[in-house]
Parts: C-alpha cells; sequence; structure tokens
C-alpha cells in the first residue's frame, strides 16, 4: 500500500504537476492563437515573439520594482509588473496590425499570405527583444519559492518519495483557470463576447448586424495582448527566460491549437493539457515509478523511457502529423486547415 | 411615408454592368417582388441597394436622404435590413444568440422583440437553445428572418426566401411574410418562385438583361400573357 502511495507520489511530482502548469501555459498561448486565427483568419507564427516581448516587459519591470524595494512578500514581484507587460504587449499587438496586418487585411489577402508575413513581424520582433534584454537567460523569480518543498514533504507523511510544489506552478494553475474563466464569460454571455463570435462566424452577416469590425478588431488584439502576456510571463516564471524559448514554443502551441480544433476556444485549452501531458509522459523515465509497482524481480534495469528529452519537440510535431491526416478539424471541429 | 428607392442606377462586377439605369421602390408596408431569368440582375440589384456594390451611376435614395455612398452598415442603423440568400445564419451560435445579434445595434431592451418573433415563428423559441447549423432549411430561414427583423427594420429586403426549400414551407413563409407587411415593414423580395410571389405581392418588377421591362400590381404581371409566356411556363 505504502509502495502504491509512493508511486502515485512520483507521478504527481514528475508528470501531473509540471504536466498542468506547462499545460496551463501552452493552453493560454494556444488560446491566442486560436483568437487570431477564428477572428482576423490568419496563422499567427508571430505569437510566440509577443509571449517573449510581454514576459521581457515585466522582467524588466520586475527589476525596476525590485530596486525600488517595491515587492509582495512571498509572491514574486513579476505579479505587480504584469499589468505593465500586458498593457506593453497589448500596445505591440495594436501597432503590428496598423501598420502590417491592417494593409493585408484591406487587401484582402489570402490567409497563407498573412501567415507569411507573421513569420516576418515575429522577425522583427525577436530582434527587438534580443536588442532590449539580450539573447541570455535572465531569472526574475524572487518571493518564496516552494510551497512545499520535497523533505518537508517527506518528513510530514514519512514516504520515501517527495512532492515538491512550486509557488510558480501553483500561481500558473490560479491565474490560467482565473483567466480561462474570464475569456469564456466574455464570450458566452457579454454583447461584445457575443459579436465577436459572431464576427467569426459570419463576417458578411455581422456586417448586415451592424458590428463594426474594427471594433472587433481592436478587441481582439486586448485579448490577444493579454493571454500572450500572461502566458509568457508565467513560463518565464516556471522555467526561466530566454528568448529562443518563445521561438521554440511556437510548435507546441500550434500543435495544441490545431489538435483541439482551431478556431475553437474550449478547443485550443484542452489541446494545450493534451500537447502537455503527451510531452511530458514521452520523455519521463518511468523507472522509479515501476520499482514500487512491481516486485522486487520484475524491477526494470531500463529507465522505461519511451524518448529522450531531447525529442520533446517531436512529439507535438508527431502529434498534429496524426491529427492532421486522422481529423483535420480537431478534437472539437475547428475550421479545417 | 418612407421609402427606398433606386434612381437609374448602373452597376455590376469588375467593369462589367450588370444592371443598367434600373428605377426601383419600395414603400413602408408594401411587398413588392423582383422577378426575371436566371443572370437578369436580381440580386445585383439588391446589392446595388444595400451598398454592398459600387454604382457607376445613378443614386439610391430613403427617405428624403440621398445613401449612395453610405455604408451598408450604416444603412442597417438607418432601418434597412437585408436576409442574404445563403450563409444567412451564425451557425455556431443557438437561435437566440443569432436574434440577440440581430438587435446589436439597438440600445433599447430586446426582450420584446424577441418575443414578437417567438410568436411569429414558434417553432424557433423550441428550438432557442439549439445551435442554428443544426436547424433545417426552413427553420434556418426562419432564423435569418427573425435575425433582420430584430433591428426593427423600416424596410426589409430579402433575396429569395424560398430557395431550397419544400413547397409546404415556402407556402408557410410566404405567409410570414405577409403577416409582417401587415405590421408596417416594407419588403423588397427577389424569388425564383415567381407565380407563388407574385400572388402575394403589391407590386411587381420583371426584371430582364438588368432593365426592368415591366412594372405592376402582381395580379396585373401574373395576367400578362408575355410575362406568363416568359417566366410562368404558360
Amino acid at each position: 500500500m505504502v509502495d502504491f502511495i509512493n508511486s502515485i507520489v512520483v507521478l504527481l511530482n514528475f508528470v501531473i504537476i509540471p504536466g498542468l502548469s506547462y499545460g496551463s501555459q501552452l493552453a493560454l498561448g494556444a488560446l491566442g492563437v486560436t483568437f487570431v486565427y477564428a477572428i482576423l483568419r490568419f496563422a499567427n507564427f508571430a505569437h510566440g515573439e509577443l509571449m517573449s516581448f510581454g514576459a521581457m516587459i515585466t522582467i524588466l519591470f520586475t527589476w525596476f520594482f525590485q530596486s525600488q524595494n517595491i515587492g509582495l512578500g512571498i509572491l514574486p514581484t513579476a505579479l505587480i509588473a504584469l499589468p505593465f507587460g500586458i498593457l506593453a504587449t497589448i500596445v505591440l499587438g495594436l501597432l503590428s496590425d496598423k501598420f502590417v496586418f491592417k494593409y493585408y487585411r484591406k487587401q484582402k489577402s489570402v490567409p497563407v499570405v498573412l501567415a507569411m508575413v507573421s513569420i516576418g513581424v515575429m522577425f522583427v520582433i525577436n530582434a527587438i527583444v534580443r536588442i532590449i534584454i539580450g539573447p541570455g537567460d535572465k531569472k526574475f523569480f524572487d518571493g518564496q519559492k516552494f510551497i512545499i518543498k520535497a523533505r518537508q514533504f517527506k518528513e510530514i507523511t514519512g514516504l520515501n518519495e517527495g512532492l515538491a510544489l512550486k509557488s510558480s506552478q501553483v500561481i500558473t494553475i490560479l491565474i490560467t483557470i482565473a483567466l480561462l474563466t474570464f475569456t469564456f464569460w466574455f464570450l458566452q454571455k457579454t454583447k461584445t463576447g457575443k459579436s465577436m463570435r459572431a464576427f467569426s462566424d459570419n463576417e458578411d452577416l455581422a456586417l448586415l448586424s451592424g458590428i463594426n469590425p474594427d471594433r472587433v478588431v481592436f478587441i481582439t488584439w486586448l485579448i490577444v495582448g493579454t493571454l500572450a502576456c500572461v502566458a509568457g510571463t508565467l513560463y518565464g516564471l516556471d522555467k526561466s527566460y530566454q528568448p529562443i524559448i518563445y521561438l521554440n514554443l511556437v510548435l507546441p502551441i500550434f500543435a495544441s491549437a490545431i489538435v483541439g480544433g482551431i478556431g475553437s476556444p474550449f478547443g485550443a485549452v484542452v489541446g494545450g493539457y493534451v500537447i502537455a501531458f503527451s510531452e511530458i509522459m514521452v520523455t519521463y523515465a518511468y523507472k522509479k515509478f515501476f520499482k514500487y509497482l512491481l516486485p522486487e524481480n520484475l524491477e526494470p534495469s531500463s529507465l522505461v523511457q519511451l524518448l529522450s528529452t531531447d525529442y520533446k519537440f517531436a512529439v507535438s510535431f508527431t502529434i498534429l502529423v496524426i491529427v492532421l491526416l486522422i481529423r483535420p478539424s480537431g478534437i472539437f471541429r475547428g475550421k479545417v486547415l | 411615408m418612407i421609402s427606398l428607392k433606386a434612381n437609374n442606377i448602373t452597376a455590376g462586377y469588375g467593369g462589367v454592368d450588370i444592371i443598367n439605369n434600373l428605377n426601383l421602390f419600395v414603400n413602408e408596408g408594401e411587398i413588392v417582388v423582383i422577378v426575371g431569368p436566371n443572370g437578369a440582375g436580381k440580386s445585383t440589384a439588391m446589392k446595388a441597394l444595400l451598398g454592398m456594390l459600387k454604382l457607376t451611376d445613378g443614386s439610391v435614395s430613403f427617405a428624403k436622404d440621398d445613401i449612395t455612398l453610405m455604408l451598408p452598415q450604416d444603412r442597417v442603423n438607418l432601418g434597412i435590413a437585408f436576409v442574404p440568400q445563403s450563409n444567412n445564419v451564425f451557425t455556431g451560435m443557438t437561435v437566440e444568440e443569432n436574434l440577440e445579434m440581430g438587435g446589436f445595434i439597438r440600445s433599447d431592451d430586446i426582450k420584446h422583440t424577441i418575443e414578437d418573433i417567438y410568436n411569429l415563428f414558434p417553432i424557433l423559441k423550441e428550438k432557442r437553445n439549439q445551435n442554428a447549423g443544426e436547424l433545417s432549411g426552413g427553420q434556418r430561414q426562419q432564423v435569418a428572418f427573425g435575425r433582420a427583423l430584430m433591428t426593427k427594420p423600416k424596410i426589409l429586403m430579402l433575396d429569395e426566401p424560398t430557395a431550397g426549400v419544400s413547397p409546404i414551407v415556402m407556402d408557410e413563409l410566404f405567409a410570414r411574410i405577409i403577416e409582417v407587411g401587415k405590421t408596417g415593414v416594407g419588403i423588397l423580395m427577389v424569388e425564383q418562385n415567381a407565380k407563388q410571389a407574385l400572388n402575394i405581392a403589391d407590386r411587381g418588377y420583371v426584371l430582364v438583361n438588368g432593365k426592368h421591362s415591366r412594372e405592376g400590381s402582381g395580379q396585373d404581371l401574373l395576367n400578362n400573357p408575355e410575362v406568363r409566356k416568359s417566366f410562368l411556363g404558360g
């Protein structure tokens, strides 16, 4: 029995909690991608860089507040800096729309042209970020790092295995729940939210109903900027901030959005968790887990790891290919790409 | 009396004029039908009246105002509603949400209008929480009709409201159209089912090659031997 609990704790510690927090970060990112896809009707490859930019501004403000000795005690200072990051990300999104995307929208360019254009925007934002903060690894987490440390957990429970709960993980999950609840409430219950769904559903009919397209585009960037900045900051808090990582994040984020059904907000969230858990479960070494469950003579001698963690990104890529082959509309029947 | 008027309009796509010097009007409380063979420019005339198509000549007026250069969305605010022939509902939204979106421009309480529309189309009340995309063709047509009525229009334009529905549903829709006309809304519709449409119409236009060749009361057109021969099958 104790062995069984130990094995569950191992799984919680190394798979479930990290999966939930990484999944939340992907879900918020994928939700932003899906918003742009559903309303502005293109695949925005610059979304990862938008997250990176938001996280960068939040870091800069965090450093400023830290230098002024303004903090939140046990909570990370980044939470005070976050609203400034969100504001800056929204402004960047609106500017990229005004100077780049709007032109192609008015030209009624095909979506693939806009997707190509977004790759250009991606490079530009990436360069700006590297010029301002540099390519290196930046730490900005402060406050209390752990809610429960592995050693404390062992002492309290008397188990062999420890369960560490990082405060960044709990913050990630709580903020994600709050933001998702607000977003879905906004889309389902408010007049403005409904008008955005209407615009996404049938643009011509939305115009005939008197819905102002410029306003819909504006609100889209408000939401996308907020989601991107929060997702980017939470990822940076949880792991660490490095511009190149956000370039790599674009793949799992798009995989999440497409697996869930691109254009479907609920699908994007589910897709985020599907991709996160797949990545972690396929690259986790289950040796310890089986050690507790199997009798001694059956204990595995190898690591029982399906793929090395170096192939993490191959997982999202493989899932993406499989979904596109078998069910291109995704789990929740988004638009077919 | 308010009326929507096309004065000598010429319009088309890509430099080719499809309608030429067309004159037509519809008054409040009147049912006006445009009939004509395929490719006569019936739907194009509708789009030109709505501002979805740039005019090369002529003008459009509503009440006393010239609205030739006004954007389609602004014409909605004036009280001109349009039901397109296809893609005329928000498929991913519920029936009730479709109606709410119809009332998007209104700042007053829209609940009463929704109730009125449920009284007009009882089936919609039953299906209020179902997605419009899951409904049958005839029911969708009712949702589309209802969405347009939510703006409380003075003039309602319908592009082939009975396209692709069964004859029973068609009669039902025509009955509803008459009912709406009686409430004082002016109705301008393009119809393939010319005979039935002219039967319920106060006036009709026969459109050929982008020009109206004949104008008259519904009954006059129905009884005209030439019209009968060319469009009504003898």
